[in-house]
């Protein structure tokens, strides 16, 4: 009987705590979903469940006369693939030499890696932007995405260098003497292998970029080339309350897609983490 | 050890004519490379003589004379002189071994490799140089020479008023640290700036942690039912991209306007709390704020190590009687700690470095009188703003290079108590 109760009390505690954790993550969510819909403009008028609900800011979000807001969304989609795409073929390879080959400056190599990849590249901001300066890439989306694919190879290499090392040797070295070049058993023996921690330094050199402020603030001049995530600030600090609900509806149309793209993946992130903490 | 002595002495006399990289080659007969290696050379020195000329001028002097010279860009010429500089000298290192070892082979009376048999040990020994080559020279120019130029810009005194063109800026020595020490009001700026970050990585870390952690566990309760929906949603906060959140959440702690103030509080009949203008409520906001976005990733990790422990555990310590206090306590607390603990420390080192939070949420504000840092800045926001508003480069460059001190310091002295790295084999 005690027994009974006690399990009663536990999970009726437990419930009650997922209720309340429920109630702090969702309301939030919901809170802009609803601000979005809000007629008006300003924070104040803004409630959760709108009075008359509207899509005019969607609408105005989605005429290029009066909102830069596509611009972003398709510079941001450009620079965070653009990024993953680079960073992937850059670390797959850097990462390979590092996990296969002993070569003269290996260890030295790995070593500035380590240290590098503990420095946000951004602590770096000042010398970034004078060198864009005179290189002339300022204000360009090449030189952000350069800079973000260099921030992201030392981090990655360590990663995929962890995962590389499992992958059994003998099976490079027998396809050797079957007479398979170097780049023959980079592509078609251990690339393939390598998928899963592929697929998750791509997820995670797509999703730096897109959520990057500092980098993007400094080297983004024009109002049309800005991110996401520099022109929603920018929306919002101009004047605040202002623009709130048209921001909220942009909110609304980033974090929805890329929530679901973000589920959908969700157990390669973890597994891809764990993996690299625990063994790389 | 007495060195073997040979007739001819080739391996000399290539070694010495290597001095002009190329002509110990040719003296080898390896009359390709000799032509490659004099035709590098030359276009070596033809194109960057300028360069290097003016590079190391400039990295020395700073410039002379305005508005000739401009001292930054001198600063950058020199850094990549010395970089390209560097380069050179490894390859004519290079060289000068290639001649001696190829004369030693002359000398011991073996053959000379051919073109074809160099050029497949170019491709065998050289394959990890090739691939590794792009990346490399990304991340010197992108990484390690914004680095080099912040280090030394930390002993310029370089800011508003030392400004090219107008101005010239100066080597100062250490003189940015001794500020940053000495004087009054950098002193206290920086020791409030430093404690505040460091109670904001400990706490706010922790707290993201333990309520993770405690969820996880709470979660895997056997008979908590709706397992999947329940992580889903706890997921959430970190499938949502971080600066939409933050914005959000600036929105609804905005003091006269905001859903905290007029709509919860203002529910249970609270007097508004100044979030934004006073420090202290700032802060406590951006901690409850970090807890929310940074709990759905521990909560992940834990209930994946979770889910690892096998079951045998729980039931042999059924049978010898122990509590569900002690299974926590003994079982699963410890092989969650031990798991989870190198993603521990990247979380206090992320939040160290938190700079979208502090500054998306309040902008490092409220301002405080008299100091040139906000109430909530943090070392990374308070570098960003010194650049950026302030235009205090050498400070902030100063900063930096503490910043990074403290980061690489933690940072190694983890990395060389974790396994993975005693166990990687470096060579």
């Amino acid at each position: 009987m005690s027994i009974k109760r006690q399990k009663y009390i536990r999970l009726t505690l437990t419930y009650l705590v997922i209720l309340a954790m429920f109630a702090i993550i969702i309301y939030p969510l919901l809170w802009i979903v609803g601000s979005s819909f809000n007629p008006g403009q300003s924070l104040s008028g803004s409630n959760i469940i709108p009075k008359n609900a509207t899509l005019a800011h969607y609408k105005e979000l989605f005429d290029l006369d009066r909102s830069n807001y596509l611009y972003w969304y398709w510079n941001s989609l450009k620079v965070s693939v653009l990024t993953m795409i680079f960073t992937v073929i850059l670390v797959s390879l850097t990462a390979y030499s590092f996990s296969r080959y002993r070569f003269v400056g290996r260890k030295n190599s790995l070593m500035t890696f380590l240290i590098l990849q503990m420095i946000p590249n951004f602590a770096a901001l000042i010398a970034i932007f004078i060198l864009a300066l005179l290189t002339g890439l300022l204000d360009s989306h090449f030189g952000l995405i350069l800079v973000y694919v260099g921030g992201a190879i030392p981090m990655n290499t360590w990663l995929m260098k962890g995962y590389l090392d499992t992958i059994p040797k003998e099976l490079d070295e027998s396809a050797k003497m079957d007479g398979a070049g170097h780049l023959r058993i980079f592509f078609q023996i251990v690339m393939p292998l390598a998928t899963p921690i592929i697929a998750v330094i791509a997820l995670f050199s797509f999703i730096a970029p897109f959520g990057d402020f500092i980098l993007a603030t400094v080297l983004l001049r024009t109002e049309s080339k800005y991110t996401l995530a520099v022109g929603l600030y920018d929306m919002v600090a101009k004047q605040f309350g202002a623009e709130f609900t048209t921001f909220a509806a942009g909110a609304v149309l980033i974090a929805v897609p890329i929530a679901i793209l973000f589920l959908s993946f969700q157990k390669y992130f973890v597994s891809g983490l764990t993996a690299g903490g625990t063994k790389g | 050890m007495k060195e073997k002595s040979y007739q001819t002495n080739h391996r000399r006399i290539a070694t010495a004519l290597s001095i002009i990289p190329g002509l110990g080659q040719l003296y080898n007969k390896q009359y390709l490379k000799g032509i490659a290696f004099l035709i590098l050379t030359g276009a070596f020195f033809g194109v960057f003589a300028d360069l290097l000329n003016m590079g190391l001028w400039g990295l020395f002097t700073l410039g002379e004379q305005t508005p000739r010279d401009h001292s930054i860009f001198l600063l950058v010429e020199g850094i990549l002189a010395v970089i390209v500089l560097i380069f050179g000298i490894g390859f004519y290192l290079f060289n000068l071994n290639d001649a001696y070892k190829n004369g030693l082979k002359r000398d011991s009376g073996e053959r000379i490799s051919t073109v074809k048999e160099q050029y497949n040990n170019l491709i065998d020994n050289g394959f990890p140089y090739l691939i590794m080559s792009p990346g490399f020279l990304l991340l010197i120019f992108v990484v390690v020479f914004p680095i080099i130029f912040v280090v030394l810009l930390a002993f310029t005194n370089y800011d508003l008023y030392h400004s090219p063109p107008a101005k010239l800026v100066d080597w100062v020595g250490l003189k940015n640290f001794f500020d940053l020490f000495q004087l009054e009001s950098w002193r206290q700026t920086f020791f409030s700036v430093l404690s505040w970050t460091i109670i904001w990585t400990f706490v706010a870390t922790t707290f993201q942690v333990a309520l993770g952690m405690f969820l996880a566990i709470l979660v895997n309760q056997k008979d908590v039912k709706g397992k999947a929906l329940i992580r889903t949603v706890f997921i959430l906060p970190w499938a949502v991209p971080a600066f939409v959140s933050i914005l959000v959440f600036a929105g609804m702690f905005n003091e006269s306007f905001g859903a905290i103030n007029r709509d919860i509080l203002g529910f249970f009949g609270i007097d508004p709390i100044p979030w934004m203008t006073e420090a202290m409520y700032t802060k406590i906001a951006l901690i409850l704020i970090q807890t929310w976005l940074g709990f759905p990733f521990i909560f992940a990790m834990t209930t994946g190590v979770l889910q690892s422990i096998p079951e045998e555990l729980y039931e042999a310590a059924t049978v010898d009687g122990a509590t569900n206090f002690q299974k926590f306590k003994n079982i699963t607390l410890p092989l969650v700690l031990f798991a989870t603990a190198p993603i521990l420390i990247t979380q206090y080192t992320f939040n160290f470095n938190n700079f979208n939070i502090i500054y998306l949420f309040n902008g490092g504000g409220p301002a405080v009188p008299g100091a040139n840092a906000g109430g909530t800045d943090i070392l990374i926001s308070w570098i960003y703003s010194l650049t950026m508003t302030s235009a205090q480069y050498s400070k902030a460059a100063a900063i930096t290079m503490l910043l990074s001190l403290i980061v690489i310091g933690v940072a190694l002295w983890q990395f060389k108590r974790t396994k993975s790295f005693q166990e990687e084999d470096m060579m």
